[in-house]
C-alpha cells in the first residue's frame, strides 16, 4: 500500500515484450514499462525485445527497476503480483513467472497468474474509469481475432475466432507481399488512405450463418494470386488501391460480426482491445455501425492496445478481489482456455 | 532429397484424409516439415493431423508465437511455423531460402530457434509439424519427413511430394 492505495505489479512476457506495470486500485496506471519502447536496452550490445526468452531474461530486472522507479514506489509497497500465465510461448511465458514467484516467495505478497486475452480486455478498465461488465469485447491483434462476452471479471466466453490466420498476421504477410515492411498494421492502414477501397473486390468470407468465426487465409491467398496475375500480365499493380481493398475486405467481415454478436446478445457496449483496435478504418467503421445501433464503443489508448504490464496488473487485481490468491505453485501454459 | 511419393489433392476432403493417415502413423519424437508458398495450405493440413490425433481445440496459426503447443491428443502436438524467426525478411515475396543463397538467413532464423528452445520440442514427446521448415533446414533431426507442397495447375489443386 501506499497513499492508502493498493498496488499491483503486473509482469507479461508471452511473447516478445518484456513489461512490467505498477497500477493503484486495479485501474491506475504509475508505471507501464516496455522493453521495445525504453532507450536503455538500445545502447548495451543492441539488445532488441525478441521472441526469444533469452531476452526476456537479459532485459527483465532492468525493466522491473525502471517499472517500480517510475511509478515512485518500491517492491515493497506492493500488494499484489501478477503474471501472464498463458496462452504463449513456454520459455517467454516462464521468465515472467518465475520472476513472480521469486518475488512472491521473498517478500511474502500474494500471487495471481493471469490469462493473457483477460488482460488485453481488462486494457479497457484502466482507460475507462466508468466501464463494468457485462459488454462485448472484440479482441484483434497479430495473435488473436475474438470475439468474447464478458459477463463479469472473471466470467468470459469465446463466442467466436479465427479458424485460421489472425488478423494482425494477415496484415502483416499481405504488407510484406505488397513491399510495405514492418509493421504491416498501421503501413497498411496509412497507404490505404491514399487508395479506392472498391478498386479491386477480394471475396469476404463470412462462414455459415450465424458463425462468429473468422477467416483470413483464403484473403491473403487472393491477394498473393491478384499481385502474382497483374505481375505475369505486364501491368503495374496500384499499391495503395490493393491496400484500401484489403483492408475494406477486412474490416466489412470483423465489423459485420461484432454487430452480430452485440445484436443477439443485446449487449450495448463493445470493447476493442488488442494492437489492430488501433487501426483508423476499423475505428470508422465501428463509430458509425455502434451509432445507428445505440452500442457505445470503448478503446483503449494505443499503449494500452499493445501487449503491456498495466492491462496484466488490472486482470490481476479483479481475480485476486474475487477469487482470492494462486498458490506458488502455479504454472505458466503455452496452451491455455478461460 | 529423394521424393518417395507424389500425391494429387484435389480438394479439401483429399487435403483431410491426408492429414488423418499421417496422424495414425505419427509417434512421439517425429517431425514433419512441409514446405510451399503462402496460401498453399500448410495450416490447412496441419489442422486435419491434430483431428486425426483426436485434438479438439481449434487450430489456429502459430506465426505470431512460433509454436503452439496441443496436450490434449493421442500425443501432443507442437505445431511451429518459423518464417518469423529469421526477422524482417521477404520470404513471402520469394526470397530464395534455400541453398547456398539462403544460407545466412538460415543461420539467422537457427539461432532464434535454439534461443527458444526448440530442439526440446523436437526430441520430445509430441509430434511436430514445422511450416516454412526450409528456413531451418540444418537445424532439423535426420528422420524428418519432408512434405514439399506445389500448387497444382487446377485451382483447388495441390501437389505433396513426399520424401517417406
Amino acid at each position: 500500500m501506499k497513499d492508502n492505495k493498493f498496488l499491483t505489479l503486473g509482469i507479461e512476457t508471452s511473447c516478445d515484450e518484456t513489461a512490467i506495470s505498477v497500477v493503484a486500485d486495479g485501474r491506475e496506471v504509475l508505471s507501464n514499462v516496455i522493453s521495445s519502447q525504453i532507450d536503455i536496452f538500445k545502447n548495451y550490445g543492441g539488445v532488441v525485445p525478441e521472441i526469444a526468452s533469452r531476452h526476456h531474461l537479459e532485459n527483465i530486472n532492468g525493466v522491473l527497476e525502471t517499472s517500480l522507479k517510475e511509478a515512485g514506489v518500491a517492491l515493497d509497497d506492493i500488494d499484489l503480483v501478477g503474471v501472464t500465465m498463458g496462452p504463449g510461448l513456454i520459455g517467454a511465458l516462464l521468465m515472467g513467472v518465475s520472476t513472480a514467484k521469486a518475488i512472491a516467495f521473498a517478500s511474502g505478497k500474494p500471487i495471481v497468474g493471469v490469462h493473457h486475452l483477460i488482460g488485453h480486455v481488462s486494457a479497457n478498465f484502466i482507460q475507462h474509469a466508468e466501464l463494468e461488465p457485462p459488454f462485448m469485447a472484440l479482441i484483434t491483434s497479430g495473435g488473436h481475432t475474438e470475439i468474447v462476452q464478458v459477463d463479469d471479471y472473471d466470467k468470459l466466453t469465446v463466442l467466436g475466432g479465427t479458424r485460421d490466420d489472425a488478423v494482425g498476421e494477415c496484415y502483416d504477410k499481405v504488407a510484406r507481399v505488397l513491399g510495405l515492411g514492418y509493421p504491416g498494421g498501421p503501413k497498411i492502414d496509412r497507404i490505404a488512405k491514399e487508395g479506392n477501397s472498391e478498386a479491386i473486390h477480394f471475396k469476404r468470407v463470412y462462414l455459415e450463418k450465424d458463425s462468429l468465426d473468422f477467416s483470413f487465409s483464403g484473403l491473403k491467398t487472393a491477394v498473393l494470386n491478384y499481385l502474382n496475375s497483374e505481375k505475369q500480365a505486364g501491368r503495374e499493380v496500384n499499391r495503395a488501391d490493393v491496400a484500401a481493398s484489403f483492408q475494406q475486405a477486412v474490416m466489412d467481415v470483423i465489423v459485420k460480426k461484432a454487430m452480430d454478436a452485440c445484436e443477439t446478445r443485446k449487449e450495448k457496449k463493445l470493447v476493442l482491445a488488442g494492437g489492430v483496435a488501433a487501426n483508423s478504418k476499423l475505428r470508422e467503421m465501428l463509430d458509425k455501425e455502434c451509432a445507428k445501433r445505440h452500442i457505445k464503443l470503448y478503446y483503449p489508448a494505443p499503449i494500452l492496445c499493445t501487449d503491456n504490464g498495466a492491462m496484466i496488473a488490472s486482470a490481476a487485481y479483479y481475480k485476486y478481489t474475487k477469487n482470492g490468491a494462486d498458490g506458488l505453485d502455479m504454472d505458466a501454459y503455452p496452451y491455455l482456455e478461460f | 532429397m529423394e521424393i518417395k511419393r507424389v500425391i494429387t489433392i484435389e480438394n479439401e476432403e483429399a487435403t483431410r484424409a491426408f492429414g488423418l493417415e499421417l496422424a495414425r502413423e505419427a509417434k512421439a519424437g517425429d517431425v514433419i516439415a512441409l514446405i510451399g508458398d503462402l496460401g498453399t495450405g500448410k495450416t490447412a493440413l496441419t489442422r486435419y493431423i491434430a483431428e486425426g490425433l483426436g485434438i479438439k481445440a481449434r487450430i489456429s496459426s502459430p506465426t505470431f508465437t512460433i509454436v503452439k503447443e496441443y496436450p490434449m491428443g493421442r500425443i501432443p502436438l507442437y505445431h511451429f511455423d518459423v518464417y518469423r524467426l529469421a526477422g524482417d525478411n521477404d520470404i513471402l515475396s520469394g526470397q530464395d531460402i534455400q541453398g547456398e543463397e539462403g544460407r545466412e538467413i538460415r543461420m539467422r532464423a537457427i539461432d532464434e530457434l535454439y534461443n527458444i528452445g526448440a530442439d526440446e520440442y523436437f526430441e520430445g514427446d509430441g509430434l511436430t509439424v514445422i511450416e516454412w521448415a526450409d528456413l531451418i533446414y540444418e537445424a532439423l533431426p535426420e528422420d524428418t519427413k519432408f512434405i514439399f507442397i506445389e500448387y497444382g495447375e487446377e485451382e483447388d489443386q495441390r501437389v505433396y511430394k513426399c520424401t517417406f
